[in-house]
């Protein structure tokens, strides 16, 4: 031991000379935020304002940024120091991406637990004035319009996608891929206008709201997800097994759908629920086309049907007189969104665990 | 491939008992509330749509609470997207009823009135608009309509301006930046504040009255709820909103005459019943024409009336039993008070009561 | 793109069963159905907006559409231009923190988290949006309008709500996020792993390698992933009508409470209240906010198939 300390003493170790130590950002960080924070403090004692974290946060960072690599590049030179630096800003990013997050669905959470209960999601808002009521009504109708959303893109959108893959070509299959892709930068409130002129047109009302309405714009954002997801699974199926199928004397249909689905049906679930997970929570045309109401209804083909993402917004925009109720219950609408939207994340990873194909990396 | 179909199987079985079980527990079927409301039930059913003014969605929210109570087999709807939703659904025939901050023209027509009959303005709902601000340590201020105009323009910016400060005495106006918070949106509200500053200040608030605020500057909100969100979070901020929602704010109370007056249900009130009915209207349209530039005591003259518009006469007779049912029930006393206490609303007047009983009692002839 | 599978059918064809005709035929009408409904929309909305183009045009005093239409579409691509200078660098960086500074089993949480992101309805931004980040941001704002309003972005008189521009376009960076950096993802995990090591055994630092090796082979995929995020932006709607305090006006003030609206949240708070021309008018507003998405998407499409990564390592 002595011996060994005493070498290091007297002469350098060559493989670690020029070297910082590991602990030595971890001991920069916190000698930054350390003078951040007594540097603020000062500034707070001197013009007695209020402690501010987030400058703290801010300057302490900024100083970490630089005093990390001048550091750097006294002992270990100007390339260790550019990797220290960019290390620093790439896991600052980070960070900072999380802060929104965090922030995000902490304030969902502590202010949607409020009316997290019972009547909450027993009750509607039908002849509730003020305190109380719920959104039953308005969970109900979410799902019944997002179920016929996807009653109409999925077939629509998985035969596609077989048309695209298994059988297109030339213009028309060209032509198709071209609007897929145009389709999904359509912006929602478009398809909610779309979708309210088509059946003010079809049923010669001008007033016309129910819940197929929304359905159809729904779908309109839902089917090029789907397009798009089930064509890159269908992809995927090796060319193999098609041709192994066909030199058993399978039909082409037969075989698309004995074996060329069933091999990609994994992906195409994961996709599904995840195109589900992304228009569940569509706000702008459902409330141009499935309109508000207080009360229940069951019936997706005629008059108004409440949806999740509309209540929510009508409970922030018109409260009434009792703010604070209406803002609780908006409130837990944006959880009860978030949960759904969780809920079906993890099925789709579930699915895609599940069911995945043994082959591949 | 045995996973998925049991999966599937589950995930339909599911879905079946969520919404099996989701029967909304509040919206008890007919027959079973029956015995609660006693030997008059009423026998009326169906369901009624109305769109129209956010303005008195407040209003009909508790109106329809009330008549959904009393008929428990009525549902009635109120879509609160407001006027220009409203008007454009009562004359292509969308709605059964709608509600609108602005009168219908006279010559309107709706596909769903009878032959003889046409769309008439019903003045059901009262609110003064309140010009509110946020001071600390002060409740309320006084201002003419010229200063009120200048400040919303953007020409006066400090609190301690001259014109406020000589309106203002013994009130210790603070050293500070003057935020106007306006509607970002089309609004009643705006178009009934504008029409006030320019009939009173014609020189200073040279816009023409729209539902649009006119003037660059200031800060937008979204919405009463917006407007109120803004001036309350702030110092130094000043708004307009419906009085209902006025809450803990400092408000202003303006120059009426030669004296101040502070907004509230029975000044408001009092405007409406010195407003003529406009020329040109047919039996029982009342679509009032209010004097914004009435020099009367005690008459607080920014008020938003909003109108319901109905048919005098319905092509559906069951329909036309139901509107009126309802109506009757939204002028009724108990109705107009029930929406004061719970919207903020003033009353209506007994004679503007009789007035429009007389225009609906068409509807279930 | 269907090249690959075109292979798989030989030239000499089968005898047509009855079902395989069918099933070509129902696949052919579903794709055929994408077609007629895109040229629905299409349609539709032109034959909507062609009254606003007429000479009796008033609409919130201005007197035709292109004066209305400036002052949005200026604000749409301001609020989305300030939203990608926000979110690309912290994108690209979270993806290089997820493929080549985190530890595995933590990347993959991450990536579950992002993707989370990505799906978070944008009324629940709106809320978030208007209740928190406006309050948060509000002293800030007044801080730099007292401190740095020589510099024009800031000049004026700070919002009294803090709903300005600038919160606006913090929140449409938070929604995009998620969508770049997991396309960067995605592209930098295809980086050659030999390119990589080569690039280490010779003695680069992680950053030099990642210099090297990731960013060019990644270039043309961030370039698009940011342009697919950029198209989100422009066409989002309910999180910018619950956050802005809108006017009809052009600024380049980061800081005022006089904002520029875009197109998508105008439609969605003055379509309620419009009637007449003004349907039109907004209909027509709409017709543009799809064609500059339409134009963005197509951008990031080409931008993507002229560049297809031919990595060499699997």
């Amino acid at each position: 031991m002595t011996t060994a300390t005493a070498a290091t003493g007297s002469k350098r170790n060559t493989l670690t000379a020029g070297q910082l130590s590991k602990w030595a950002p971890w001991v920069t960080l916190a000698a930054s935020f350390a003078l951040a924070a007594g540097l603020f403090m000062l500034v707070a004692v001197a013009s007695s304002t209020d402690f501010s974290w987030a400058g703290v946060a801010i300057v302490g960072y900024i100083l970490f940024l630089i005093i990390l690599p001048v550091v750097s590049r006294i002992v270990e030179g100007g390339r260790k120091a550019m990797d220290r630096f960019m290390t620093g800003l790439v896991t600052g990013a980070f960070l900072l991406a999380f802060i929104p997050l965090l922030s995000l669905m902490w304030t969902v959470v502590s202010e949607g637990a409020a009316r997290f209960d019972v009547q909450y999601f027993t009750e509607s808002m039908r002849n509730v004035v003020g305190e109380g009521g719920g959104a039953i009504h308005a969970l109900v109708g979410t799902l019944l319009v997002t179920l016929g959303a996807t009653v109409i893109s999925v077939p629509v959108g998985i035969f596609t996608a077989i048309y695209l893959v298994e059988y297109g070509r030339g213009w028309v299959a060209k032509g198709i891929t071209t609007l897929v892709d145009i389709m999904t930068g359509i912006p929602s409130i478009v398809t909610g206008l779309f979708a309210f002129a088509l059946f003010s047109l079809l049923f010669s009302d001008p007033g016309y709201r129910s819940g197929i309405g929304g359905s159809v714009a729904l779908s309109v954002l839902m089917i090029p997800t789907v397009v798009r997801s089930t064509e890159e699974m269908l992809k995927l199926v090796p060319n193999e097994l098609r041709e192994a199928s066909y030199a058993l004397g399978v039909p082409k249909w037969l075989t698309i759908v004995k074996v060329v689905l069933p091999t990609a049906l994994a992906g195409i679930a994961t996709g599904v629920t995840l195109a589900i997970a992304r228009v569940i929570g569509e706000t702008a045309p459902l409330l141009i086309i499935a309109g508000f109401t207080a009360s229940m209804n069951y019936n997706l083909f005629s008059e108004r049907m409440m949806t999740l993402p509309v209540y929510v917004y009508n409970q922030y925009i018109a409260p009434g007189m009792n703010v604070s109720a209406a803002h609780e219950r908006a409130w837990t609408g944006a959880l009860t969104l978030i949960l759904i939207v969780v809920v079906l994340n993890l099925i789709a990873r579930l699915v895609a665990k599940i069911f995945a194909p043994k082959a591949g990396r | 491939m045995k996973f998925t179909k049991l999966g599937r199987v589950a995930a339909l079985a599911a879905a079946g008992a969520l919404l099996l079980s989701s029967c909304a527990s509040n919206e008890a079927p007919a027959d079973e509330s029956e015995d609660t409301t006693g030997g008059e039930t009423s026998s009326i059913s169906g369901t009624l749509n109305g769109v129209g003014a956010s303005s008195m969605g407040g209003a009909q929210t508790v109106w329809i609470a009330g008549f959904q109570t009393a008929n428990p087999d009525v549902t009635v709807n109120y879509d609160p997207a407001g006027s220009g939703a409203g008007v454009e659904a009562i004359t292509g025939g969308g709605a059964d009823y709608a509600g609108s901050d602005a009168v219908l023209e006279a010559d309107a027509t709706s596909p769903v009135c009878a032959a003889d009959g046409y769309p008439v303005n019903l003045p059901v709902y009262i609110s003064p608009v309140a010009v509110v601000f946020n001071l600390e340590g002060i409740d309320s201020l006084n201002m003419d309509a010229e200063t009120i105009a200048n400040i919303f323009k953007g020409e006066i910016t400090n609190w301690n301006d001259e014109a406020i400060a000589s309106q203002n005495e013994g009130v210790e106006l603070p050293d500070q930046a003057i935020t106007a918070v306006h509607r970002s949106d089309e609004s009643g509200t705006t178009e009934n504040f504008a029409e006030y500053l320019s009939a009173v200040a014609p020189d200073t608030w040279d816009a023409e009255p729209d539902k649009v605020f006119p003037y660059e500057g200031g800060e937008g909100a979204q919405q009463t709820s917006g407007v109120i969100d803004a001036v309350t979070n702030n110092q130094g901020t000043i708004g307009y909103a419906d009085a209902s929602r006025a809450g803990e704010l400092g408000t202003v109370a303006l120059k009426v005459g030669e004296e101040y007056v502070e907004f509230s249900a029975d000044a408001a009130a009092a405007v409406v019943e010195t407003a003529t009915i406009e020329e040109g209207r047919q039996d029982g349209d009342l679509a009032f024409e209010i004097d914004r530039t009435t020099t009367e005591s005690g008459v607080y003259p920014l008020v938003l009336v909003s109108y319901t518009v109905a048919c005098s006469s319905y092509e559906d007779a069951e329909k036309g039993a139901l509107v009126h049912a309802y109506l009757t029930h939204v002028i009724s006393e108990e109705g107009q008070q029930a929406a004061a206490d719970e919207a903020g609303s003033a009353p209506i007047s007994a004679s503007i009561r009789d007035q429009i009983t007389e225009s609906i009692a068409g509807m279930v002839e | 793109m269907s090249s690959a599978p075109a292979a798989a059918s030989p030239k000499l064809r089968a005898k047509g069963r009855p079902a395989d005709i069918i099933f070509q035929g129902i696949s052919t009408f579903a794709g055929i159905s994408i077609l007629v409904m895109l040229g629905l929309v299409a349609i539709f909305l032109v034959v909507q907006s062609i009254p606003a183009f007429g000479p009796d045009f008033d609409v919130k005093g201005t007197s035709n559409f292109l004066e209305y239409v400036g002052p949005l579409a200026f604000g749409t691509v301001w609020a989305s231009f300030l939203a990608m200078i926000m979110a690309v660098p912290v994108a690209i960086g979270i993806a290089l923190f997820i493929t080549h500074f985190a530890p595995r089993k933590l990347a993959s949480t991450i990536g579950f988290v992002i993707d989370l992101l990505a799906a978070v309805p944008s009324v629940v931004f709106g809320l978030w949006g208007a209740n928190v980040l406006a309050g948060f941001m509000k002293p800030a704002y007044a801080w730099l309008s007292d401190n740095l309003g020589f510099i024009p972005l800031f000049a004026g008189t700070a919002s009294g709500t803090g709903r300005t521009i600038l919160t606006a376009s913090i929140v449409l960076a938070v929604m995009v996020l998620p969508i770049i950096t997991a396309l960067s993802r995605e592209v930098f995990l295809q980086t050659p792993r030999l390119h990589e090591e080569a690039s280490l055994a010779l003695g680069a630092t992680r950053w030099e390698m990642i210099k090297m090796a990731v960013l060019p082979f990644g270039a043309s995929g961030i370039v698009s992933a940011s342009i697919l995020g950029l198209g989100r932006a422009l066409g989002e709607t309910m999180a910018i009508a619950m956050v802005l305090s809108p006017s009809l006006v052009v600024s380049f003030i980061l800081t005022s409470g006089t904002n520029p609206s875009t197109i998508a949240s105008n439609i969605a708070l003055s379509f309620p209240e419009a009637h007449g021309n003004e349907v039109s008018a907004l209909i027509a507003t709409g017709l543009v906010l799809f064609i500059i998405t339409i134009l963005v998407n197509g951008l990031a499409r080409w931008l993507l198939g002229r560049n297809p990564r031919t990595g060499g390592a699997k």
